[in-house]
Parts: structure tokens; C-alpha cells; sequence
């Protein structure tokens, strides 16, 4: 079988490995990039969140052979990319009010927040509960997540 | 895990028993070591030109300061807050302190709350760190005032420390450059402490010393941990709890590409590949067959309806006071109430890596019990505990689910690496290389190690004034400390009646008893252990009392608590910030409750709304708490938050059910979490304290279900007596 090949980070990524692998276990057990979590393995709780081709997905239900050519960001190369800004502004409102509890669940709430401000740039609560619903926190961050997307927002309007 | 009762209160056999499963030296040498005296002796040679005085606090020359965490950071913020305490009294800049997770060792860095042990739980990490952090801070600070006093040939009281700088007059050092001359000076015993009115640190918002690496992807869990050559396994473990393999046929799953080998463990059978993914599969075409004979076959119907059959019978006596049977009563009121079994689903799944040798074992988890976990994973691999290396990370997240005294997930990684050493395996080929053991979630919500199910009878007695004359509250469920090192003979098991034996209200009469059942369903403490049910009993009776007698909720508690003084200031402070008796929009209503635990006071006041479609939202949640001094008060705001959460989600709508003896949920979509639109507006006040610190992890949690369970009773007259509230109302 051919290698599957797709940009991830930026860089090309060429990947010999069985087409029904997910996304997530081949960025993280391949390509050694341990960022993206794995939380239940079946697109229910967000943690495994990256994007392909600038949307959000569960990268632990997509797998790899489906997206030969896409390009791949992670919580690794977000504030690199195209959407450096908004990850820029994200990360830096979540560092400022301390949004992180054990932690393991943020890489995907901050993929799913920089897909929402990248689409709309001033969420209200009920656009941050509808985009933010995919990702769960069982340390319930989700005051500080809320108050931290609406600062990354006035943050990106100066 | 529950604290209070801990091995300071083991009798004889449990302390034998326990120090044999710990591995430990004596108590006495435990309770009587401190580092000032013997620190230094413990380590290896002084750092090269750094300090370390103590356990606790390297100060290396670049003048960063490492503080040597015992806690496990979990999310509940111990490498600020006890970062804090050891900044604090060095008079450290913040931006110049390090956390780390310290190496296990039970004579170093044991639990005072819990003995002999190193180990997190029942939200003791701060209240059992709190003097030997400032002792080990104010000790590293005398050494460096010491050094600079030699060096500039001035006297130490004529040197002041500030933001990480040591001055005296035209002199000024940072702590880096006189760390290899302290490290030269004895250490001092008996350092004076700071008066708590000079702190510039504590009790200010202090940036966690976590938030860079968790948002930016680098922080490193054990999911995360790679070796050199190393495999990754999962494990089949029977569906009904009780049951053991008896015939495997691995014979597809070893024709999975990347699936290395299968081996039998105690617990099940292993499926051991080069990749997680391979690893899945092959578990998938993996064929065993179980023997059931001891396994639990009953439902969780059947289950509560025995714990319900146990009600009118006297329990074993926990608390007795008057007599409640002789009291005559104008009015009768009567509640019964269940609650099921719960999972913690912490967001990392159980995992561990194990690198076996022949001499050595290491171990890198989100390890919340290293010395327990330590000594059980050198009984599995057949070496001393001291052989054994904990390397404890990040966790994702636990409440209680990696803290159990059969280590479990440790002993089945071990168990793995061991069966791989042996020569007949593949001729030992596979011997020493390193394994990833990783639990999917299916395996964490089907995996037992539940909140017990539980089940209460409330009975009180009313004058014909309305007055409270006496109270009975029986309590059915599972023992979690039966059969462990922890376990009282002869006393009734505090995990089940901690929140209800002592209530902050005075009643004449009253009378608590408990029942405790068995069942091969593993059991284990969730986030603040028996006051998830005892809480929302007393909390949510209390306040139907109120309404039959038709008083004011927060005034019929104010009654009855006028000897508690802190529990009184708690709810007062709540029900003040919350506007309670204010007018709220239509279709709304409040609710309140307090309880104390973990030495902590918290109360909480609910505030929630219904539809058109009758379905309940909770709008908004404040919150007072009282938990001595707060060292890291956004910490401690963190945590409230957090448990209110949690709290809620579970409330609403969690709850483990089994089906002839097999768990009904597997994941998420089944077992369903608190998502973010469903998360109330949340604020936090805290009662000013000059007090030790105490609890915040958990106390957050025992009051939020009852005071919604209240505010919905407000607005719908319904009483939810059977959680999870789904049962009831439409959420």
C-alpha cells in the first residue's frame, strides 16, 4: 500500500500506515506529536480536535485514509499557521485567566474556540455553547472557557 | 479519599497490615521525621553551587526555585498553591519558581493526614503541606541570609529579602548567586516563621504555574510518556465484575498487523502491539471465554430494591443522641432517597508506563498514591519496593479514580511486563521492553471502581410549633474501606456516613444508623466520598422541613445553627451575595444549601429556570466558602467552580446501571457529562480566615446538588428523592 500523504503542520507528512487508522493515534504514535488527546474514541468529548483543511474535527473518528492530501493543523503548529492571530489571542486569554485545570482536555477546547473565532469573530454565550458543546471538561472549566473566548475576541478587535 | 480517619486511627492489625502493603519503617520514625533534622541526611551530596536545604526546595544557581511537589497535580492547582506557600516565606519573585512532582518516598514526603504514605486525597494537600512548606521555604530564606551576611561581613539583621533579592545596604544578590555558599552552611533548626499579616504572596492571585504548558500542548501526561522500543497494551476484562477468564482464543488477535503478543494478567487478558491502534483491533478479534460463578448478576434495580428492603430494620449504630422514639410528635414527615453507582471519567483515561528489569521496575503515571502504588507494583513484579521508581506526571484529571489501594491500572501494567519477561513467552525476547498500558473509555466507565450505591431513610419528628424535635436517618451501601488497610474493624465505615453522623444543626433527638452491604462490584471514593449522598440527604430534608412547617429555608437553618458559628457566617455570606428573598423572573426559582467537609464549610445558593417544555436549566450558582486562609484564592475559585460542575453533572444526570450484572453505558453518549451550555453562571465569595488552610478540592461538590434539588422543589413542587434528577424532571 502506497504512503498516505498530507501536509500536517505546514510540513509535508507522508504516512505508511493502514488507511482505517484514525487521525489521532497516527499523528500521535507516528508523527509523535502528543498534543491531541485521546479521551473516548468516538467523536464525544473533543479532546482528540484538530483541524484538516482549517475545520474542526475529531480527529480519533476520522480516519487517516480519508483525508489523503488535506492539510493538518494541531495544537502543536496552530499559533504558526494561518490562524496564528486568533491562536495567538486564545492562547494568550487562556494563560490569563488560568482556564486549565488537569489540562487534558484544552488542546482540543483551544483547536474548537480558534475554529469558532476564525468564523465568528464576536461570539456571543449561546454561539460559544453551540461551537464549544463537542468538548467536554470533567474539571468543568467552562466558566473560564467562555470568559476566555470572549477576551481572545476583544483582544483580536484592536 | 477520605481523611480523619486515616492511619493515625488504624488499630494494631490494619497499622501491621498496612505498613507490610507500604513497605514502610515505622510509625514513630514517620510522625517523629522532619526534614530540618534529618532532610539532609536523606538526600545525595548537595547539588553542585546549588541549595538544598530540605526535601522540598532546590535553588539553583540561575536562581530559578524548584519546589519538590509530594501532591499529584491533577487540576486542582498544588503546583501553585504549594509553590506559594515555599515562595512566600522566601520572599521569592513568582516568575522565578518551578514545580515539580517530587520522587515517591513515604519517609520524605508521606501524608500527614493519611500516616505513613505518600499520597493525594481527601482535599489534604494544602492542609497537611501547609507548616512543612513554610518551614522549608523560611529555612532555604535563613541559609541565603546567612550566606549574604558571611559574604558582605554585615549581620542578618541588617539583610532584607524581597521579590528574590537579598539586600543590605549598598549589597544585593539574587538567591542563585549565594546558593553554593548557603549549601556549605548547616542547616538551621527551628526557623522563625513569617507573621501571616506580612504575606505578599498568599492570598493574592498568583498565575498557575501550569497554564503554559496545558495550553499550549507540551504539558506531558502518561498517555503522552514514550521509551525506547516500547509496546502498547489494552486489556479485555470481563463484563459482569466477579468473573474470571477461563478459555482465551487468541488466535485472531494475533493475526492483527502490529498485535506482538497476548498474555493472561490476573485481571484479563492483554493484547500487546506496536501501536495503540493495533493493539484495539486485535483486542476486538480476541475470543475469551468467562467463568461468571462468582460474578454479580444483579441489575441495579435489584440492587437498590435490597438496600430498600433494609430500611425498617435498625442499622448498626453510628450516632445516638436523647431518644428519638420517645419523643410523641404532632407531625410525622418521611423521606427515602437513592443514589447509583457514578464513575469519575476523568478525561485521561487510565494509563500508565512500566519498564520492567530484572533488579528495577519504572513507573510513569499521573500517580496519586506512589508509595501504595509503588509497594503493590513490587509485589506484582517480585522485587521490594524500593526497587520500584514512581515517576509521577501530569494526570488528567482523577477525583478519586487513581487513588485505589489495589493500584489497580499500576499492578495490571506490571502484570503485562512481567508475563512479556518470561522466558517461555517468545523466549524472552520481549523480556524488558518498556509497556504503555492504556485503558479506552469504554474500559473507564465499564471498569467499576464506582461511588457506591446508596440508599437513605430520613424520619423526623415535628412539634405542633413547627419545631424540630428529632431525627433518624438510616443509611444502606457498600463499604468502600471493607477489606482494605484502611478498614476500622468494628466501627461503622465513615466513607458511608461522613456528612450525616455530625450535621451543623441542633436537634434534641436523633439517631443514625447505617447498613453495609456487599457485592463484587468494585467501590471507591468519587470527589468528596460520602458527602456526595449524605449531603443531599440532610441538605435536601432539612429543607423539606422548612417548607412543612412553612419557614423560610435559610431562616429554619439559621434556627437550628446557632451553635455553629462558621457554618452560620458561610451561609450567611451566600445567601446575602445571592439576594436571597429578592424577586427573580417568572419561571424561576433559588434554592440553598451548606455542609461541611474536608474541614472545609461551603454553601451554595441555586438558581434555575423551566421552559415552556418544562425542561430545567440552572442559571446561575453562588457560592460562599470557607476554607481557612486560601492560599491561591483563584485556585481555590477554580475549584468551586470545578465542583459545581461536576457536582451538577452528576446530579442531573449521572448514574452507572447494570443489567443482569453488565454496565449499561460504555462512553460518553451513554454515561453523560456536564457540556458547556449546560453550566450555570458561577461566583465565588470567600470568607476572610485567619485560620490553616483546608479543603477546596472537594468541598465544592456536596451542597450543589441539594441546593439545586431545592430551588427545583421551589419552582416545581417536586422533591427529587431518586437521583439522578432525570428520574424525576426533564433536564
Amino acid at each position: 500500500m502506497p504512503p498516505i500523504k498530507l501536509t500536517l503542520n505546514g510540513k509535508p507528512w507522508s504516512v505508511d500506515a493502514d488507511p482505517d487508522m484514525p487521525l489521532l493515534w497516527a499523528v500521535r504514535e507516528i508523527a509523535g506529536k502528543t498534543g491531541s488527546k485521546f479521551g473516548c474514541g468516538a467523536a464525544q468529548c473533543g479532546a482528540c480536535t484538530m483541524h484538516v483543511d482549517g475545520q474542526p474535527v475529531r480527529s480519533c473518528s476520522t480516519p487517516i485514509g480519508s483525508i489523503a492530501g488535506s492539510k493538518v493543523t494541531t495544537i502543536e503548529g496552530i499559533a504558526e499557521g494561518p490562524q496564528a492571530k486568533v491562536a495567538k489571542a486564545v492562547q494568550d486569554a487562556w494563560i490569563k485567566l488560568d482556564v486549565v485545570q488537569c489540562g487534558y482536555c484544552q488542546s482540543g477546547q483551544i483547536m474548537s474556540a480558534v475554529a469558532l473565532l476564525t468564523d465568528t469573530p464576536k461570539p456571543t454565550d449561546q454561539d460559544i455553547d453551540s461551537a464549544m458543546n463537542g468538548n467536554l471538561c470533567r474539571c468543568s472549566t467552562y466558566v473560564r472557557i467562555r470568559a476566555a473566548i470572549h477576551e481572545a475576541a476583544k483582544a483580536l478587535e484592536i | 479519599m477520605p481523611d480523619g480517619h486515616m492511619p493515625e486511627n488504624l488499630d494494631s492489625t490494619s497499622r501491621r497490615r498496612f505498613l507490610q502493603v507500604t513497605g514502610g519503617a515505622g510509625v514513630g520514625l514517620m510522625v517523629g521525621f522532619t526534614w530540618t533534622a534529618t532532610g539532609r541526611r536523606a538526600l545525595a551530596a548537595p547539588a553542585a553551587k546549588g541549595l538544598e536545604p530540605n526535601a522540598f526546595v532546590k535553588v539553583a544557581p540561575d536562581s530559578t526555585v524548584t519546589v519538590l511537589v509530594k501532591h499529584l497535580e491533577m487540576g486542582q492547582g498544588v503546583f501553585t498553591g504549594l509553590t506559594a506557600i515555599v515562595a512566600e516565606e522566601m520572599d521569592a519573585d513568582w516568575a522565578q519558581m518551578r514545580a515539580e512532582h517530587a520522587a515517591a518516598n513515604a519517609k520524605l514526603y508521606n501524608n500527614s493526614a493519611f500516616g505513613p504514605i505518600q499520597g493525594t486525597g481527601g482535599s489534604t494537600s494544602t492542609y497537611n503541606s501547609w507548616t512543612q512548606l513554610r518551614q522549608a521555604g523560611a529555612t532555604a530564606r535563613a541559609m541565603l541570609v546567612a550566606a549574604a551576611a558571611q559574604t558582605w561581613g554585615v549581620s542578618a539583621s541588617d539583610i532584607t529579602v524581597s521579590k528574590g533579592v537579598i539586600s543590605s545596604g549598598t549589597h544585593s544578590a539574587k538567591f542563585g548567586e549565594l546558593a553554593a555558599k548557603a549549601a556549605a552552611l548547616p542547616v538551621p533548626a527551628d526557623v522563625p516563621l513569617k507573621d501571616p499579616k506580612n504575606f505578599t504572596l498568599i492570598g493574592t492571585r498568583l498565575p498557575r504555574k501550569d497554564s503554559v504548558e496545558k495550553s499550549t500542548g507540551k504539558a506531558v501526561f502518561a498517555i503522552d510518556v514514550v521509551q525506547p522500543d516500547m509496546l502498547v497494551a489494552v486489556v479485555r476484562r470481563p463484563s459482569k465484575f466477579g468473573a474470571k477468564a477461563q478459555a482465551v482464543d487468541a488466535k485472531a488477535a494475533k493475526a492483527v498487523k502490529g498485535v506482538v503478543e497476548v498474555v493472561e494478567i490476573p485481571r484479563g487478558v492483554a493484547v500487546v502491539a506496536t501501536s495503540y491502534w493495533a493493539a484495539h483491533q486485535g483486542r476486538e478479534a480476541l475470543k475469551v471465554t468467562w467463568d461468571e460463578s462468582q460474578a454479580e448478576k444483579r441489575g441495579t434495580d435489584a440492587i437498590i430494591a435490597d438496600y430498600k428492603a433494609l430500611l425498617p430494620k435498625p442499622g448498626e449504630l453510628v450516632t445516638k443522641e436523647g431518644d428519638v422514639d420517645a419523643v410523641k410528635a404532632a407531625k410525622v414527615v418521611k423521606a427515602e432517597f437513592s443514589f447509583p453507582f457514578l464513575a469519575h471519567a476523568p478525561m485521561e483515561p487510565l494509563t500508565c508506563v512500566v519498564k520492567l528489569g530484572k533488579d528495577g521496575c519504572e513507573i510513569w503515571a499521573g500517580d496519586q498514591f506512589q508509595t501504595v502504588d509503588q509497594a503493590n507494583a513490587a509485589q506484582a513484579a517480585g522485587l521490594k519496593p524500593e526497587q520500584v521508581t514512581i515517576n509521577t506526571v501530569y494526570a488528567g484529571g482523577s477525583f478519586g479514580r487513581r487513588a485505589n489501594l489495589e493500584s489497580d491500572y499500576i499492578v495490571e501494567g506490571v502484570a503485562i511486563a512481567k508475563a512479556l519477561s518470561d522466558a517461555k513467552v517468545q523466549g524472552g525476547k520481549l523480556a524488558g521492553r518498556p509497556v504503555k498500558l492504556i485503558w479506552s473509555r469504554e474500559d473507564d466507565i465499564r471498569g467499576g471502581r464506582y461511588r457506591p450505591i446508596y440508599v437513605h431513610g430520613m424520619e423526623a419528628k415535628l412539634g405542633a410549633d413547627g419545631s424540630l424535635l428529632a431525627w433518624k436517618h438510616r443509611i444502606v451501601g457498600q463499604s468502600i474501606m471493607a477489606g482494605s488497610m484502611f478498614e476500622q474493624k468494628g466501627k461503622p465505615d465513615n466513607t458511608s456516613v461522613e456528612g450525616a453522623a455530625e450535621i451543623p444543626y441542633d436537634i434534641p433527638n436523633r439517631l443514625v444508623d447505617l447498613h453495609t452491604t456487599t457485592s463484587p462490584v468494585p467501590v471507591l471514593w468519587w470527589r468528596s466520598v460520602g458527602s456526595t449522598h449524605t449531603s443531599f440527604a440532610v441538605e435536601s430534608f432539612i429543607d423539606e422541613l422548612a417548607a412543612e412547617t412553612k419557614q423560610d429555608p435559610v431562616a429554619f437553618r439559621r434556627k437550628l445553627m446557632e451553635k455553629h458559628p462558621r457554618h452560620l457566617a458561610v451561609l450567611n455570606l451566600a445567601v446575602e451575595k445571592a439576594d436571597w428573598g429578592k424577586p427573580l423572573p417568572k419561571g424561576w426559582a433559588r434554592g440553598v444549601a451548606v455542609a461541611e467537609s474536608f474541614r472545609s464549610v461551603v454553601a451554595h445558593v441555586a438558581e434555575v429556570s423551566q421552559d415552556e417544555k418544562g425542561r430545567i436549566k440552572v442559571e446561575r450558582v453562588v457560592c460562599a466558602v470557607d476554607c481557612g486562609i486560601a492560599v491561591t484564592p483563584d485556585v481555590v475559585k477554580a475549584q468551586m467552580e470545578g465542583g459545581i460542575g461536576y457536582g451538577l453533572g452528576a446530579v442531573m444526570f449521572g448514574a452507572i446501571t447494570m443489567t443482569g450484572g453488565v454496565v449499561d453505558q460504555s462512553n460518553f453518549d451513554t454515561y453523560r457529562c456536564l457540556r458547556i451550555d449546560e453550566m450555570p453562571k458561577v461566583e465565588v465569595h470567600i470568607v476572610p480566615s485567619a485560620n490553616p488552610p483546608t479543603g477546596v478540592g472537594e468541598p465544592g461538590v456536596p451542597p450543589l446538588g441539594p441546593a439545586v434539588a431545592n430551588a427545583i422543589a421551589a419552582l416545581t413542587g417536586k422533591r427529587i428523592r431518586d437521583l439522578p434528577f432525570t428520574g424525576t424532571v426533564s433536564v
